[in-house]
């Protein structure tokens, strides 16, 4: 059974869609990013999605690269992030999908690391820079273990890798709004309508946008036509310069963007 | 299957694509394209005009008598790439890929570069082909480099200082992924090494197998025999693969890449991947690297810029693992000893980077005896060296002897 799915579905019920919040694991400290990742869960946040620091994030911008680096220069290791997801997830029952790139996933073991994600309480990982054609290991160790695999869709993708990335997902499908990284952006691009169009006509039953979303309109806006919404910088720059409260505050903005509560 | 036509994605379980699906549709499409032009002969053609034209092609070979009084008395021949336009092998590529890119539609080239030699062979390219040109350094690079630096800014391009993480070529790597993936309709990443993802590493190579091809056939002529090794220096491993490839199948032919073992492979401060990394994915394709037991990328050190990247072409870790060549560490000093004896003995003065081959071609000759010819890939000159050389040697006015 997919974690995310149901988190997906429940949140289209409530309040017509889902807000999806990022954090890196280990930001600014390991507790107080547990503490971070609960109070996301607490203030409108439907579905988890935590970043696992890595030394090459090629697809971050700025904002979420000082945050991982501050959270590796403090010493942050792998075996950690088991920890802590496993405390957040002790607390709220919000599912909790990873982001990670691939080598650490690799240096880890693969099977080893989805059965320590798996016994953490996770629902499954989000791999930027894991294409389903390179991924036959993790499909496995997933499949094994019942966790969630999320694979990007890109304007640039055909229609051919399009069906692909939605065959091999599970969760969501996750729709990068703009060719571009992670960062704030004043506009959601166009070209997110016309890739969660598409995904739809190849049926794909759970969409989240991301990449650009910073405000409650632009939640929004995505949510008129996918699943979920997915917002990163724009928490890790609130808690950054605000804390824990400031952090609260920013979620609760942009979960005043889904339809329900509108 | 000869070793020679291996074509990717794959080198038995390296290279494959570890990037973000948004640069698939563009790797598709040089890959296509790239493929394209192998049955095309008026890109070779085109190619080859350049290459006679501009880039001085055929380069000679030289042989060192006076060198290699300090080897053993093994033969050793030096392809002389340092006499190509712009100063080093890296022209070979960039025109190709420029090329490439031209019958693309692409208008705007960003490069990565370590010591500064692709990046002002592609700020070269642009200049030729009227494109605009963002060349990404780090910014430790851009200081130890800074006569590159002018040179690419003098040529119209804008050099980009990259400010995180090492401040090294790995970071100039990953900051150029980031910009290839916002502006890829426009723009054509001319990656600079045999590392990167499918088809990366197989296309550079075969811009620079032309290297090994000249000098196989330039031996051949001046000895009547095939040399006993080939020794290049091994960074991402573009000149030592252009060197090796002809050679592959030559089984008589031993292969010899010699990496940067910087302080010492003892100490932390090295950039020897192949003799103490483990595979990993780093930079879109699987390969040997230098990485701690969590998977992050460590950092590398190297008094050679060009050297100093903590990953490696996954055509290197595969011939390493099929026994086919044999990578070895040399260190800042013995590079830096070697360099100064090339210069002194034949008056040749090479690039920090190909020091590290010829420091490897010395051992090498004292374990092959003076029967042996070894062959050299002279990679780059020295010029953009001077700095460090000078500071190195102390051989500034003023400065302690």
């Amino acid at each position: 059974m997919s974690l995310v799915e149901t988190g997906l579905d429940a949140a289209k019920r409530a309040t017509g869609g889902a807000l999806i919040g990022y954090l890196p694991l280990g930001f600014p400290t390991l507790d107080e990013s547990v503490e971070a990742a609960i109070t996301l869960a607490k203030n409108g946040v439907d579905v988890l999605e935590l970043g696992l620091p890595y030394s090459d994030p090629v697809m971050d911008g700025l904002v979420i690269q000082q945050a991982t680096s501050i959270a590796l220069e403090n010493g942050f290791r792998i075996s950690d992030a088991f920890d802590a997801l496993a405390q957040i997830t002790a607390e709220v029952e919000t599912p909790a999908l990873v982001m990670t790139y691939w080598n650490p996933v690799l240096a880890f073991g693969v099977d080893s690391f989805a059965q320590k994600l798996k016994e953490a309480g996770g629902a499954g990982l989000i791999t930027p820079d894991l294409i389903p054609d390179e991924a036959q290991l993790w499909f496995d160790a997933s499949e094994h273990y019942d966790l969630d695999r999320v694979f990007l869709a890109a304007p640039s993708s055909s229609e051919e890798r399009l069906k692909r990335a939605i065959e091999s997902s599970r969760g969501f499908v996750y729709a990068v709004s703009t060719m571009g990284i992670t960062g704030t952006r004043k506009d959601v691009d166009t070209a997110a309508v016309s890739l969660v169009t598409k995904l739809r006509e190849l049926e794909a039953e759970h969409v989240g946008v991301g990449l650009g979303i910073s405000s409650a309109e632009q939640v929004g806006e995505v949510l008129s036509y996918a699943d979920g919404a997915i917002v990163g910088s724009a928490l890790v720059q609130a808690l950054a310069s605000g804390g824990v409260e400031a952090l609260a505050q920013t979620a609760l903005d942009l979960a005043t963007g889904k339809p329900a509560t509108a | 299957m000869a070793l020679r036509d291996e074509l990717g994605p794959y080198f038995g379980e390296f290279g494959g694509r570890f990037v973000p699906e948004s640069l698939i549709a563009a790797l598709d499409e040089l890959a296509a394209a790239y493929e394209l032009t192998k049955q095309d002969p008026t890109f070779a053609q085109e190619l080859t005009h350049l290459h006679a034209t501009y880039t001085g092609r055929p380069s000679i070979i030289t042989e060192v008598p006076r060198f290699a009084e300090h080897a053993g008395g093994a033969r050793i021949i030096l392809k002389r790439e340092d006499l190509n336009h712009t100063g080093s092998h890296k022209i070979n590529n960039v025109l190709g890929q420029a090329l490439l890119a031209k019958r693309l539609g692409k208008k705007r080239l960003i490069a990565e570069t370590g010591a500064g030699q692709h990046g002002v062979a592609t700020a070269t390219a642009a200049a030729l082909f009227g494109m605009e040109c963002v060349v990404y350094m780090g910014q430790v690079d851009t200081e130890r480099q800074a006569l590159n630096v002018a040179r690419m800014r003098l040529l119209g391009a804008t050099v980009i200082p990259v400010t995180n993480g090492s401040r090294t070529l790995k970071d100039a790597i990953n900051e150029a992924l980031r910009d290839w993936v916002t502006n890829v309709d426009t723009t054509h990443y001319l990656l600079g090494t045999v590392a990167g993802p499918h088809p990366f590493p197989v296309m550079v190579r075969d811009f620079h197998k032309i290297i090994g091809e000249e000098a196989r056939a330039q031996v051949l002529s001046l000895t009547g025999r095939l040399p006993d090794a080939v020794a290049a220096c091994v960074g991402g491993g573009s000149n030592a693969i252009g060197i090796f490839h002809a050679f592959l199948d030559d089984a008589s032919v031993g292969l010899y890449g010699f990496e940067a073992a910087g302080r010492g492979i003892d100490t932390p401060e090295h950039a020897a991947t192949l003799t103490l990394g483990r595979p990993g994915v780093l930079h879109g394709a699987r390969s040997y690297m230098l990485q701690d037991e969590d998977g992050q990328t460590m950092e590398s050190h190297s008094i050679s810029a060009g050297l100093d990247y903590p990953g490696v072409g996954p055509e290197h870790s595969w011939l390493k693992d099929l026994g086919r060549a044999t990578y070895r560490p040399v260190t800042d000093v013995a590079a830096m000893d070697a360099l100064r004896l090339l210069s002194r003995t034949e008056g040749i003065i090479p690039a920090i980077e190909t020091a590290h081959g010829l420091a490897g071609a010395l051992e090498l000759g004292k374990e092959l005896g003076s029967d042996a010819i070894i062959l050299v890939n002279l990679s780059g000159r020295g010029d953009k060296d001077m700095q460090t050389a000078a500071e190195y040697f102390g051989i500034l006015d003023g400065a302690p002897n």
